[in-house]
């Protein structure tokens, strides 16, 4: 089932939270929702799944319209919602029957299906505590067991590691990198690695409005003919070095990586190299290069400069 | 319905079930059988009188407790977005909270029948104003907790859900029926229409008269339907 987001626009009052945003998601794959906070990254996935009706736009998740028939696609999405919300005075269990009564699974197949969820989402040893006595780990798996159970076509899932510890993470993402293969998966973060590690493709939001859209690769492309030098110079003050490779005509930009050890990264303006120039500036003072490395643009640097006021 | 189900399984599972139970059934026991001129053994009458009017006042009170946590606990939590992205719709999820209060009411009148069999064990009771009596206090509280639910809906602090629910009850259970002794010719008709005390008064003494019937499910699918549109109005609202 693939997402189809056509135009949506999201007004809240004056102000537009998601403004003429198009995209579309298919299935097999995994999209990347980035942006930073406020940028209408979970407005999107509220309008996706029914919660938010946008002001313009179509949505369409496997060819049905949100405006024609919500429950029908409420019923194919498996949701998690931003903060995980989980009514906390119900055990596991009977959370999942629940939700699974409510999604229409029939009564033969519910045991069978809280018993798969249980089982993928590592929640064995916890099934018959209370959600509220739950740590948080555990209870973003719970949101992800509720969000699977009734084996959904297409998967929205905003922000969906937020609070787990490393080796969690790196479970939930094997995870979601193995349903997304024959579902359709729409993920939203904020953490770059992250989408960089489990996505197919990566999409940028900012102020409501798409900004990038492609593969980690792609957007790492269109960052390309920007120089980046990791440069270290020794034999002179630190505040000197520094003032002397910010007057080079090539450079743009120069950063202080670690303070005492003159380590620096050199930003040439597009198009050009600064190497010879930052050469010939220690030959001129009596300085010595200990390192010139041009180094491979990093997302989130592509992330800053899209987003960035 | 499920939601309905697992609304009245958190009631039961928090006490608070068993609390309004205790205290419903020690209230109208001891106003039926044991205090004050209107006791059945005062009057000297085996009549249900008694029960239905203690049942109007402590209902009134009751409902609004029990209804004030049903949508803005969900609002506070976040846990209303994750209703209403499965597959339920608002107008569901309005009826599915309205039931679980509705069966639970239903459990307290069951539990008073005890009262009934024995009044009617040691004289004659006029059996047909008993049954239109539940079936009247059925009503009312259905129209209550229409209106709770309503309030509880309009924001999501329980404490101002529950006061506003009394203060809407306020008026439909007592001040409409002042008001329009105040004014006189249609107007007043039309004020003492909208009182509940009128319209349960009738169904009490056992006649049951389509005017009070359509009364009683107007409020009940005004609260749902006033319900339904402030949950379909967070598409406007920012915060939500």
């Amino acid at each position: 089932m693939d997402i189809v987001v056509e135009h949506i626009t999201k007004r809240y009052g004056p102000q537009k939270a998601v403004d003429d945003v198009s995209f579309t998601v298919k299935t097999g794959e995994i999209l990347g929702f980035l942006g930073p906070n406020g940028a209408g990254k979970s407005t999107t996935m509220k309008a996706i799944t029914c919660y938010l009706a946008p002001n313009e736009g179509n949505i369409r998740v496997g060819g049905i319209s949100i405006h024609d028939d919500p429950q029908a696609i409420k019923n194919s999405i498996g949701y998690l919602p931003e903060s995980n919300p989980l009514y906390t005075d119900m055990p596991v269990i009977n959370y999942l029957q629940f939700i699974a009564k409510i999604h229409g699974i029939e009564k033969e197949q519910v045991r069978q299906r809280i018993t798969e969820m249980v089982e993928v989402c590592g929640l064995e040893g916890e099934k018959h505590k209370k959600i509220g006595e739950l740590s948080k780990g555990f209870r973003q798996r719970v949101g992800l067991a509720q969000a699977l159970i009734h084996d959904p076509e297409v998967l929205v899932l905003d922000e969906p590691t937020t609070g787990l510890d490393p080796n969690q993470i790196v479970e939930i993402r094997e995870l979601i990198r193995k349903i997304g293969k024959e579902k359709t998966v729409l993920l939203s973060s904020h953490i770059l690695a992250e989408v960089e590690a489990t996505c197919d493709r990566i999409l940028i939001i900012n102020k409501g409005k798409i900004v990038a859209d492609g593969t980690a690769s792609d957007l790492r492309k269109r960052a390309e003919g920007k120089e980046i030098l990791r440069t270290g110079i020794h034999g002179g003050e630190e505040k000197a070095v520094q003032d002397a490779l910010r007057g080079l005509k090539n450079v743009e930009m120069v950063e202080l990586l670690a303070r005492g050890e003159n380590l620096f990264e050199v930003h040439s303006k597009v198009g050009q190299s600064s190497a010879k120039e930052i050469f010939d500036l220690c030959v001129g003072r009596g300085w010595y290069l200990t390192q010139l490395t041009p180094t491979e643009t990093r997302l989130e640097d592509i992330f800053r400069e899209l987003t960035a006021n | 319905m499920i939601i309905a189900g697992r609304e009245l399984r958190s009631f039961f599972d928090s006490l608070l079930a068993y609390i309004m139970l205790i205290a419903f059934l020690g209230f109208t026991g001891f106003f039926t059988w044991l205090f004050g001129n209107g006791d059945v053994f005062f009057r000297g009458e085996a009549s249900m009188d008694a029960f239905f009017g203690v049942a109007y006042w402590t209902l009134f009170f009751f409902i609004p407790a029990l209804t004030m946590r049903l949508v803005a606990e969900e609002r506070n939590s976040g846990t209303i977005e994750l209703m209403l992205t499965k597959p339920v719709s608002d107008m569901q999820f309005v009826w599915g909270k309205f039931l679980s209060v509705f069966f639970l009411i239903c459990i307290s009148l069951a539990l008073t029948l005890p009262y009934y069999i024995t009044i009617a064990s040691i004289g004659p009771i006029d059996h047909g104003a008993a049954w239109t009596g539940y079936l009247g206090t059925l009503l009312m509280s259905a129209a209550y907790i229409s209106i709770g639910v309503f309030a509880s809906s309009l924001s999501s602090n329980q404490i101002v859900s529950f006061l506003l629910a009394l203060l809407i009850g306020i008026f439909f259970h007592l001040l409409f029926g002042m008001i329009a002794r105040n004014f006189t010719g249609t107007l007043g008709n039309v004020i003492n229409w909208f009182s509940i005390s009128g319209h349960y008064q009738s169904i009490t003494r056992g006649v049951i008269d389509s005017k009070d019937l359509i009364f009683f499910f107007s409020v009940i699918f005004l609260g749902l339907f006033g319900a339904e549109a402030v949950l379909v109005r967070r598409n406007l609202s920012s915060n939500q």
